[in-house]
C-alpha cells in the first residue's frame, strides 16, 4: 500500500503541476500535452514514455486497489462480532474515510479517463485539443461538483496515507513526527487545492 | 443450609454519598452461545469502589437472588498482571487516561450513569464465558520470540553489561506493556501491531536481545498474523486506550526492525 501509494503521489505532484499550465493559455496548455507523448524522443519512439508511465500507474492503481481489498477483508475477520457501545477517540475523519475515500477517487480516475485520455465523454472531445476539452467539460457544473468531491476526498485520503505510508516504512521516529504531519497536511492541502482551482477557474469564466 | 437474606445496609459508608447506575453487560454462557447485553440497576454504588469491587457487589447479589454471577477476569487488581480489560462504554479500560479496569473507580461515573459492559472482541480474542476472553494469542506471540535465550543460574554482574541510559529508557517503556490486549480490543482493525512491537522494541534494543534480533521480529510478525489479528492502518486507537501509554512509534520501530530483519535474510 505504501510503496504504490508513494508512486502515485509522485505522479498527481506532476500531474498537478502540469495542469496549472492552462492558467498561461490554450498554446501553452496544449503544447505541454503534445510533449507528454512526445518526450524522450529521439531517444524513445513517439509516446513510448507515456505508455511506460501508463503501465507504471496502472500497476500502482491495481496494486494499491487490491491490497486495500485484502487489508480491508483481514481487518473485518479480525473483529468478527462488533461492539454494541462503540466509540473512536483519536481517529481523524481521514482515517475512518480511506475505504470510502478511496472507492470515490477509483470511481473518479475511471471517469477521468473517459473524459480527458479516452475523451469519450467529453463534450469537445477533439485529440490534441487538450485545452478546449477541459474548458468544456468544466462548464457543466456538475461534472466540476464531482471534480471537486473527489478532489477532497483526494485530499483527505493523502493526509492519512502519507503518514501511515511513512510509518510502514519505518521512516518515522518521535523526532520526525511533527514533520511529516506537517509534511502531510502541505500535500494534502497543496495537491487538493492544486487540482481544484482549474475546475473552479473554468466555471468561474477566468479560463475559456 | 441456610441462605443469608441480602444485607439492606447500603454498600458505602453511612452518610457518604453514592451513585445510582444502570449496567449494561454483556453475557454469553460460553464460546458457542450468542449472547447479549443484559440490563442491571445497581444502587447506592460508593464512588470508592473500583470498577471490579461495584462488579463483586453485583456479583453477590446475583449469586443470593440464584442467578449465575458474571463472569470477569482479574488477578492483581492493582494494575500490573493484564487480566482486568474490559470495554467499558466503548472505551478499552474505560473513560480514565493510563488507568486498568481493575484501578478505575466508580468516582469517575455520575449518578444515573448507564455503563455498557463488554468483552475485548477480537477474532484473535474468543469470548470464553460473558467479560472473559481467552488471550493465549497473545501468549503464542511471545513464545514465538518474545524472550532472550540466556544460560540460567546466577545472575551476571549487571555492568559487565553496559547499557546506555537512553536506549535502557526506551526499552524499559517498552517494557512495561502488561499485555492486557486493550490494544487489540481498541483497534478498529482488531490489530496486534502495539503489544508486538512494545515487546520487539524493548527486547531489540537490548544488548540481551541483540543475538536474536532478526528472528524475534520475524517470528513474532508471523506467529501475529497466523493468529488471526487485523493489519495496522495506524489509525492510533491502540496508544489512546493502552493503560501503560506504549508510544505509536514503537509501530514504526517494529516496522523498521522487520524491513532490516527480511532484507538481511
Ligand atoms: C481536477 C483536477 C484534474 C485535472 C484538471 C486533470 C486533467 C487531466 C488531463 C487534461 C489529462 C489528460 C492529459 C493528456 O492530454 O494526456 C489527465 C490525465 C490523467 N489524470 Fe488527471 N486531472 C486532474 C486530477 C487527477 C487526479 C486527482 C488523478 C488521480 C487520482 C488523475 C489521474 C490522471 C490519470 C491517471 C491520467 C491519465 C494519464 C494517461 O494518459 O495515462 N488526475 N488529467
Ligand atoms: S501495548 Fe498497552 S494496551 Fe497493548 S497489551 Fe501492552 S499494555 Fe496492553
Ligand atoms: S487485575 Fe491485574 S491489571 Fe487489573
Amino acid at each position: 500500500m505504501a510503496v504504490t501509494g508513494a508512486v502515485m503521489l509522485l505522479y498527481l505532484l506532476a500531474h498537478m503541476l502540469g495542469n496549472l499550465k492552462i492558467f498561461f493559455g490554450r498554446e501553452s496548455f496544449d503544447e505541454y500535452a503534445h510533449w507528454l507523448r512526445s518526450i524522450g524522443v529521439p531517444a524513445l519512439h513517439g509516446a513510448w514514455l507515456l505508455w511506460i508511465m501508463r503501465a507504471l500507474l496502472l500497476a500502482a492503481v491495481v496494486l494499491h486497489a487490491a491490497s486495500a481489498y485484502q487489508l480491508s477483508r483481514r481487518d473485518l475477520r479480525a473483529r468478527p462480532q462488533k461492539y454494541s457501545h462503540r466509540q473512536r477517540l483519536e481517529a481523524s475523519y481521514a482515517v475512518n474515510t480511506m475505504r470510502y475515500g478511496g472507492i470515490i477517487i477509483g470511481l473518479f480516475i475511471i471517469y477521468h479517463l473517459l473524459d480527458f485520455t479516452a475523451l469519450t465523454l467529453n463534450r469537445n472531445g477533439v485529440e490534441g485539443a487538450a485545452y478546449d476539452n477541459v474548458v468544456s467539460s468544466f462548464s457543466v457544473w456538475w461534472v466540476t461538483l464531482f471534480y471537486i468531491i473527489a478532489m477532497l476526498a483526494l485530499g483527505l485520503h493523502i493526509h492519512h496515507g502519507f503518514w501511515s505510508a511513512a510509518r510502514t516504512l519505518g521512516v518515522h521516529s518521535a523526532a520526525r513526527e511533527k514533520n511529516l504531519k506537517a509534511v502531510a497536511t502541505v500535500l494534502a492541502v497543496l495537491l487538493s487545492a492544486g487540482f481544484m482551482v482549474v475546475p473552479i477557474a473554468v466555471l468561474a469564466g477566468l479560463v475559456d | 443450609m441456610d441462605v443469608r437474606a441480602p444485607r439492606d445496609e447500603p454498600t458505602a459508608l453511612e452518610g457518604a454519598p453514592t451513585v445510582n447506575l444502570t449496567l449494561r453487560i454483556w453475557r454469553q454462557r460460553g464460546p458457542e452461545d450468542r449472547g447479549a447485553m443484559v440490563t442491571y440497576d445497581l444502587p447506592d454504588v460508593s464512588p470508592d469502589m473500583s470498577f471490579l469491587e461495584m462488579l463483586d457487589v453485583l456479583n453477590e447479589r446475583l449469586i443470593l437472588e440464584g442467578e449465575d454471577p458474571v463472569a470477569f477476569d482479574h488477578d492483581c487488581r492493582e494494575g500490573i498482571c493484564g487480566a482486568c480489560g474490559v470495554v467499558i462504554n466503548g472505551q478499552a479500560h474505560g473513560p480514565r487516561d493510563r488507568t486498568t479496569t481493575c484501578q478505575l473507580h466508580m468516582r469517575s461515573f455520575n449518578d444515573g450513569d448507564v455503563i455498557d459492559v463488554e468483552p475485548w472482541r477480537a477474532g484473535a480474542f474468543p469470548v470464553v464465558r460473558d467479560l472473559v476472553v481467552d488471550r493465549s494469542s497473545f501468549d503464542r506471540i511471545i513464545g514465538a520470540g518474545g524472550y532472550i535465550s540466556v544460560v540460567t543460574g546466577s545472575a551476571p554482574e549487571a555492568h559487565s553489561t553496559p547499557v546506555p541510559k537512553p536506549v535502557a529508557d526506551a526499552a524499559f517503556d517498552n517494557a512495561t506493556c502488561i499485555g492486557c490486549g486493550a490494544c487489540v480490543a481498541a483497534c478498529p482493525n482488531g490489530s496486534s501491531m502495539l503489544f508486538t512491537s512494545a515487546k520487539v522494541t524493548h527486547l531489540n534494543l537490548l544488548p540481551q536481545g541483540a543475538p536474536e534480533r532478526e528472528t524475534r521480529v520475524r517470528n513474532m510478525v508471523e506467529a501475529m498474523d497466523a493468529e488471526g489479528f487485523g493489519g495496522c492502518t495506524n489509525t492510533g486507537e491502540c496508544t489512546v486506550a493502552c493503560p501503560k501509554g506504549i508510544p505509536l512509534t514503537s509501530i514504526g520501530n517494529l516496522n523498521r526492525e522487520y524491513l532490516r530483519a527480511v532484507t538481511r535474510r
